[in-house]
């Protein structure tokens, strides 16, 4: 009989009910077109039933089951274990969260922070009236689309440094999320989310290293939306800030 | 036990039910709603539709082309008088999402762009490039956060449906976090969880889609409507079952068999043209006839050796090579993505490699056209429930506009008839939250060494396929029903590795598995007494549809023993039986 070629998982382990976090290892089998998820779905399925971690869709779009592996933020549906032959592989929570579970952060604080930024569409105008669409042109499309792409896996703010030092940095994502909804044709209510943005701490540490572009599964580029947002809404919102009587009511 | 109380108490909270929040926001914005979601709002299953979603906007269409696309692709089993609802309410839905910031992509002029999609007279497919579930629900979700009316409950389970004096009053539900039980209380409960289609071993549906759902209004005593209807997507990734949108074949793409040939042409799907002809793709036919007639087309090309042969079993050839790297680039982009990196394909260069995938689950909870449940105070909407506008075939991207026309019917339905209710006090409810408790006690109290979850889950898988696939007879059902028998047996054996109350997804998966055996139940009966192929039921003995007997609904009881099956009329209104007529041959409105 040939023996099967198998592949070591250091999983982190943490159970608030029942003591401090530990790694424990599990020999899984190896094969070439696994990802780390499907690695860890056969230890639940058939070694260990107690090891607790989030996932859905297993194609990249449900945002659920970001974790690091081998040190690096990572959608484990979309990091194949061949990538990182011969092993082991250890499996972490995202860091920068609070860790409820095993493989399981809490994003209680990320769900406040995306809430924070108004991301929907503001009209003064509106009506209700729903027999036309608003005319948006291709062109006027592509200014926010990327921005809209984001699918809220927090992998950026595991990679952020600031999210590391200022907890209540707004952060990456639903500061890409602002801009998204600022850069929407559509929209009137940029003035309102940049009052949001730059009273919130962190902005002005960000530096722009970019790590949060860098781990983007979408290509989001969190990193260019803040710096845009700055650019130009910095500007704006202080000559406001410094002439409220300026200020539209 | 904590008990928290709603006017409304949504369950689900993907498309259809944060559609059903606002709706009843809109209708009564003095009423509170309860969102109760076993994920985060965003993790819903509905992120993961790619191609479209149907409304009559342009000129060149009609609401006549919608109602019979939608009611030839059932074979005539939707109930005519809600397809015509839903086409009337669709445009005005679609509308409301594009107020709500929906990403649609756009013509020249500024107005919603449209492509064709399978079954089709006259393309109506509104589309938000290829991710267009995943645009919907951000921009639903994201749009929800504004009304303070809604109080979620992300990461919460529920167990079971509570009812007294006759009505639905609320449910149980398992915090994961915390693994404490709360009683949810409202006047009208509406459940939107979705799908089943992890029922089965090869699927484009996420784990999350095990139609928990279907299995508390089961268990309430309400009817499962049509479950023998599985639709078949004809073009997954074989191997993890991912979805190749059907907008690829929208946008020109076509169907190889191993010897190059586009075997469609070989299934009563009109002629070919070619890739270069402008006219290419043709409406309703080719590569764009409906997905059951694909789907069997493959099983028909497999058996004559005809297929691929590959490590993750047969498959024939989606080539959209000749759409040319730009515009793949900005209509499917999600298809490169997807078949770079999960198959290590790149469709600039390369065909993909497709096969048939369980993709969408035609029955459900049987609902009237207000998503209103027989269960006074209990409804449905979306994929977890029957209306039905399906009936045996869902045409593609119909899904996604029914997740918001009877989400919103569903929502504005419920606000209306809570006016006025008081919730029953007393022995009936309290006696119904105990015995949950101590069931839920139960499970997690079994003795180690039982029977493993996945084992199960595994076992139902290969009995479901084997038996109640694409091709289905006597035989393999009556094998099916008797595994089926037998896997009930084995779920009350289940033990539990975990003992933590804290995010125990294990626990979580044995009430999910519990669930699943009991609604296969009621589809391998349906599928068995339905003597006829209509749609996606194909029996290779009884190969021809039967209206006589069987232009009806299936409704499936639960009982103590075998599942009971009744059945109920189709609704026609304006469209009689008639043959489904695909390709060449078919006019405009079967005319």
């Amino acid at each position: 009989m040939v023996s099967e070629t198998t592949i070591q998982l250091e999983v982190f382990r943490y159970r608030p009910d029942n003591g401090g976090p530990t790694f424990q290892s599990y020999e899984v089998p190896y094969h070439d077109d696994w990802v780390v998820l499907d690695a860890l779905n056969y230890v639940k399925n058939y070694i260990d039933g107690s090891l607790s971690f989030r996932w859905s869709c297993r194609m990249g779009v449900c945002g659920s089951c970001g974790m690091q592996v081998n040190g690096e933020p990572a959608l484990t549906c979309a990091a194949f274990v061949r990538d990182h032959m011969p092993g082991p592989i250890r499996v972490e929570p995202l860091v920068n969260f609070p860790v409820e579970r095993d493989l399981v952060v809490d994003i209680n604080g990320f769900m406040e922070k995306l809430d924070h930024v108004k991301p929907y569409l503001v009209r003064e105008d509106d009506d209700g009236d729903l027999s036309a669409e608003f005319m948006q042109t291709p062109t006027q499309l592509d200014r926010y689309k990327q921005f809209s792409m984001c699918i809220n896996c927090m992998l950026c703010y595991a990679a952020c440094p600031v999210i590391g030092r200022v907890d209540e940095f707004i952060g990456p994502a639903a500061l890409a999320l602002a801009q998204r909804y600022n850069l929407d044709s559509r929209d009137q209510g940029k003035q309102m989310r940049q009052d949001v943005i730059f009273q919130n701490e962190g902005i002005w540490e960000c530096t722009f290293v970019g790590e949060c572009s860098e781990v983007c599964p979408k290509h989001v580029d969190p990193a260019g939306a803040i710096q845009q947002a700055k650019l130009e809404g910095a500007f704006d919102y202080y000559k406001r800030l410094l002439t409220p009587w300026a200020r539209r009511s | 036990m904590n008990e928290i109380r709603h006017d409304v108490l949504i369950i689900g909270a993907g498309g259809a039910g944060l559609r059903a929040a606002m709706a009843v926001v809109e209708a009564n914005p003095e009423l509170s709603i309860g969102l109760v979601s076993k994920v985060y709002p965003m993790r819903s299953h509905t992120v993961a539709a790619e191609g479209g979603m149907a409304a009559v906007i342009k000129d060149n269409d009609a609401r006549e082309h919608h109602i019979y696309d939608t009611i030839s692709g059932s074979d005539w089993l939707a109930d005519q008088d809600a397809v015509e609802m839903f086409v009337d309410e669709a445009p005005r839905e679609l509308i409301q999402l594009e107020h709500w910031g929906c990403p649609w992509s756009r013509e020249d002029s500024g107005h919603v762009a449209v492509r064709p999609f399978g079954g089709m007279q006259i393309e109506r497919t509104w589309y938000a490039a290829d991710k267009t579930g995943f645009h919907v629900l951000h921009a639903l979700f994201q749009t929800s956060l504004q009304f303070s009316q809604i109080t979620r409950y992300d990461e919460f389970f529920a167990t079971s449906l509570l009812t007294a004096d006759g009505r639905c009053q609320g449910c149980v539900a398992l915090e994961l976090r915390t693994g404490e039980l709360h009683v949810m209380r409202a006047n009208a409960v509406i459940i939107c969880t979705g799908g089943f289609g992890r029922i089965f071993p090869f699927t484009t549906n996420g784990s999350i889609k095990t139609g928990d759902g279907l299995a508390l209004a089961y268990r309430a005593g309400v009817a499962l409507k049509d479950m023998e209807f599985v639709q078949y997507h004809p073009t997954g990734l074989p191997g993890t079952g991912i979805l190749i949108t059907e907008a690829s074949r929208g946008e020109g793409g076509i169907l190889l068999n191993n010897e190059g040939r586009r075997y469609l042409q070989d299934y009563d799907l009109g002629e070919p043209l070619d890739v270069r002809d402008p006219r290419h793709p043709q409406n309703r036919a080719m590569e764009l006839g409906p997905r059951d007639r694909l789907s069997q087309a493959f099983m028909h090309e497999q058996a004559a050796g005809r297929t691929f042969d590959g490590e993750y079993g047969d498959y024939v050839q989606l080539d959209v090579r000749h759409l040319g790297e730009e515009r793949i680039d900005s209509r499917i982009p999600f298809v490169r993505e997807l078949a770079s990196n999960y198959a290590g394909i790149d469709p600039v260069v390369e065909p993909i490699p497709v096969r048939p995938v369980v993709h969408y689950t035609m029955g459900g909870i049987d609902t009237d056209v207000h998503g209103a449940a027989t269960l006074p105070g209990l409804y449905a909407a979306g994929e977890c429930a029957c209306v039905s506008i399906n009936g045996a075939n869902r045409l593609g991207s119909n899904s996604l506009t029914e997740l918001v026309v009877f989400g919103a019917r569903a929502g504005r339905h419920a606000a209306a008839a809570v006016a006025g209710q008081q919730l029953s006090d007393g022995s009936e409810i309290d006696r119904q939250v105990a015995a949950e408790r101590d069931r839920i006690a139960a499970l997690r109290a079994r003795p180690a060494g039982g029977e493993r979850i996945a084992v199960i889950r595994d076992d139902l898988n290969t009995a479901m396929e084997a038996g109640a696939g694409i091709f289905r007879d006597e035989a393999s059902l009556s094998a099916c029903c008797a595994t089926l028998r037998e896997l009930e047996e084995r779920v009350a054996r289940t033990s539990l590795d975990d003992t933590s109350p804290v995010y125990n997804t294990e626990l979580i998966s044995a009430l999910e598995i519990d669930g699943m055996v009991d609604i296969s139940r009621a589809l391998a009966h349906a599928a068995l007494d339905r003597t006829e192929s209509r749609g996606s039921h194909q029996r290779t003995d009884y190969a021809a549809r039967d209206d006589a007997n069987y232009l009806k609904h299936s409704m499936a009881y639960r009982t103590d023993g075998d599942p009971r099956i009744e059945y109920k009329d189709v609704v026609i209104t304006r469209w009689p039986p008639a043959d489904r007529v695909y390709g060449s041959s078919a006019g405009k409105n079967g005319k």
